[in-house]
């Protein structure tokens, strides 16, 4: 390898430039895809329902790049990361088709960055603070299968356009409830402590199990993949009793605010700028 | 990223030669490795100050890219759109993939990765001084993806050829990353100079404050740097610092012309004769004040670092205590 060859590419025009960093670069699932709302299909409600989808992902992700430089370790840091890019990616597909057929052309920006706590529709499971390790995998398994579960109904979906997201994410969303089941497994069979925690950790998510089962019914299929992981890690299943409100409706927990706060503050500090 | 520090040399010749006298025939054999150019691999015999200094350059360079994942890694949260965010968190992560083949490759030479992580947090081995620098603002982000990581790229790039086989065949991985990561920087400060005035002084603001430091990253001047000549005839080394800074320099006047900022040195300009940039000196003593740990971010670095590395040592103890149950669960099952 010529050192000044490879050297003075960097400083020349590249024909592919849409991938700026590695990993980033990715198949754009919409590709040949009819973007047309079907006849039958209610634009406001698929809009609403995108949103939705797109609120839980862009706040999952966010919670999980806080965990950036302070993972347990270096291949918990990369493998964390790895799924907020892929919620985060979820998040812009959802934006961006929303943004197609609300009627108002906005585009993924407009939603993340410009609107306030009580417009955004994530489940409040997303937003609570990451907690410790054990929290936080616990959270990303009853998270993701529950997203995995519902995914897959998705990819029957009239809308072609959200048929094709779902689809994409099924596989993404896989790994993740594979990922958290297996630290979730780690940590119950691990250590005194490491149960301790983890036993504290899906009492403490158990209340905001119920908010999740809203439409279509995912529910027995959550219930069971979590039985199956608790008995495996040999601790008990989280009863439940669902709390008032939910995160559906726009009502939050405090910790929403605060968190949108620092995503969105440099945006709307120049709302006049291009990035 | 490579710190220069690994210039200072281990110079522990190896053991006694055995009983046996083999050692001045392997040495032979590794010395004429060496001169063809050719690989050394963890196999092979080397001597024993080869592999200290490698191992130590290796860490260096590994602390480095883990360290570094801390002055942008705070912009992920606050990135200003979702394509930033996506880009930076990605970026972030690829040095954390860094930070572990390089830790593999030290393995490959004997050390721990447990036990090169407590050096870097007890403050025994070093890290590039580069990240000791706050990012103050989002045009930092780009300021030091085209600064900082066109330095590393500048000192890396000549070790895809470095003699250590997992080493150069690490850095051939790293650097194309890295050019993933400099175009990026440098491609988000052409948007912000498009931008609004403010966006165009926050680009400039940064530039003011990296420049610098991004020159110190090569080391000190080669006539204070003595200790890299055995690492040149080692092939560890390729250039020496001052080859690697001016080379810099020229790379990056006609990128921030481009760009429409000003470098910070009144001595910048091209000189004809020399067929390179003249440019003024950097403040060594402020280079050798945030090595030896009183830069502005020494201590919040590695505390970070420890802090995370403690918080997470109930995880790792769970995850080897699942791992020995099931190992004897499975002898259980296999005897019963």
């Amino acid at each position: 390898m010529s050192d000044d060859h490879v050297y003075m590419t960097l400083a020349e025009g590249h024909e592919d430039d849409t991938r700026w960093a590695y990993g980033t670069g990715f198949e754009d699932p919409l590709h040949g895809v009819d973007t047309a709302v079907p006849d039958g299909v209610d634009a406001g409600e698929l809009a609403a329902l995108c949103v939705t989808l797109a609120d839980d992902a862009l706040v999952s992700a966010q919670r999980l790049a806080e965990w950036t430089t302070r993972a347990p370790e270096l291949e918990e840091e990369v493998a964390l990361a790895n799924i907020g890019l892929d919620l985060l990616g979820q998040a812009r597909l959802l934006y961006a088709r929303a943004g197609q057929i609300d009627g108002t052309g906005r585009g993924e920006d407009a939603y993340a960055y410009f609107r306030d706590a009580g417009d955004f529709r994530n489940v409040r499971l997303a937003e609570l603070p990451n907690g410790d390790f054990a929290f936080s995998t616990v959270r990303l398994l009853v998270f993701s299968s529950w997203r995995l579960a519902y995914f897959e109904r998705l990819t029957a979906h009239r809308d072609p356009v959200l048929a094709a997201i779902a689809a994409k994410g099924v596989k993404e969303l896989a790994y993740h409830r594979q990922y958290a089941a297996e630290w979730v497994v780690r940590l119950g069979d691990g250590t005194e402590e490491s149960r301790r925690r983890t036993r504290r950790a899906l009492e403490q998510a158990a209340p905001y199990l119920g908010e999740l089962f809203t439409a279509y019914d995912v529910r027995d299929e959550v219930v069971a993949v979590l039985r199956q992981v608790t008995d495996a890690a040999g601790l008990p299943m989280p009863v439940y009793r669902p709390l008032p409100g939910s995160g559906r409706t726009g009502e939050h927990t405090e910790h929403l605010a605060p968190l949108l706060a620092e995503l969105q503050g440099i945006a709307r500090a120049h709302p006049e700028a291009t990035w | 990223m490579v710190g220069w520090e690994v210039g200072r040399m281990d110079t522990t010749r190896s053991s006694p030669a055995g009983a046996d006298g083999a050692e001045p025939v392997l040495q032979q054999h590794f010395d004429a490795t060496i001169a063809r150019d050719q690989r050394i691999e963890p196999r092979d015999w080397m001597p024993e100050g080869y592999r200290k200094t490698l191992i130590r350059q290796i860490a260096q360079h590994a602390h480095s890219e883990i360290i570094g994942m801390q002055p942008e890694g705070e912009w992920i949260t606050r990135a200003p759109s979702l394509r930033r965010k996506a880009i930076l968190f990605a970026k972030v992560q690829d040095e954390a993939g860094h930070g572990l083949y390089l830790y593999s490759a030290a393995e490959t030479l004997g050390a721990d990765r447990a036990d090169l992580t407590d050096r870097l947090i007890e403050g025994r081995q070093k890290y590039s001084s580069i990240f000791n620098y706050p990012t103050l603002s989002f045009a930092d982000v780009g300021v030091i993806g085209w600064f900082v990581d066109g330095a590393a790229i500048c000192n890396q790039v000549p070790l895809c050829r470095s003699s250590y086989g997992p080493y150069a065949r690490a850095m051939v991985r790293i650097c194309k990353e890295e050019s993933f990561h400099q175009r990026q920087g440098y491609e988000l400060l052409m948007t912000m100079m498009r931008g609004t005035a403010a966006q165009r002084e926050m680009v400039q603001d940064a530039v003011d404050r990296w420049w610098w430091p991004s020159l110190m990253m090569f080391g000190p001047p080669d006539d204070a740097s003595p200790n890299s000549a055995q690492s040149m005839a080692w092939k560890i080394k390729r250039h020496s610092n001052d080859e690697l800074r001016q080379r810099f320099v020229d790379m990056t006047v006609p990128q921030a012309e481009k760009l429409g900022v000003t470098l910070p040195d009144p001595e910048l300009r091209w000189n004809d004769e020399r067929g390179h940039h003249d440019f003024g000196t950097p403040d060594w003593d402020e280079l050798m004040r945030v090595i030896k740990g009183d830069g502005p971010c020494n201590a919040q670095r590695t505390e970070r670092r420890r802090t995370a590395h403690e918080e997470g040592t109930w995880v790792r103890e769970a995850a080897t205590a699942h791992a020995a149950k099931q190992a004897a669960r499975a002898q259980k099952g296999a005897v019963a």
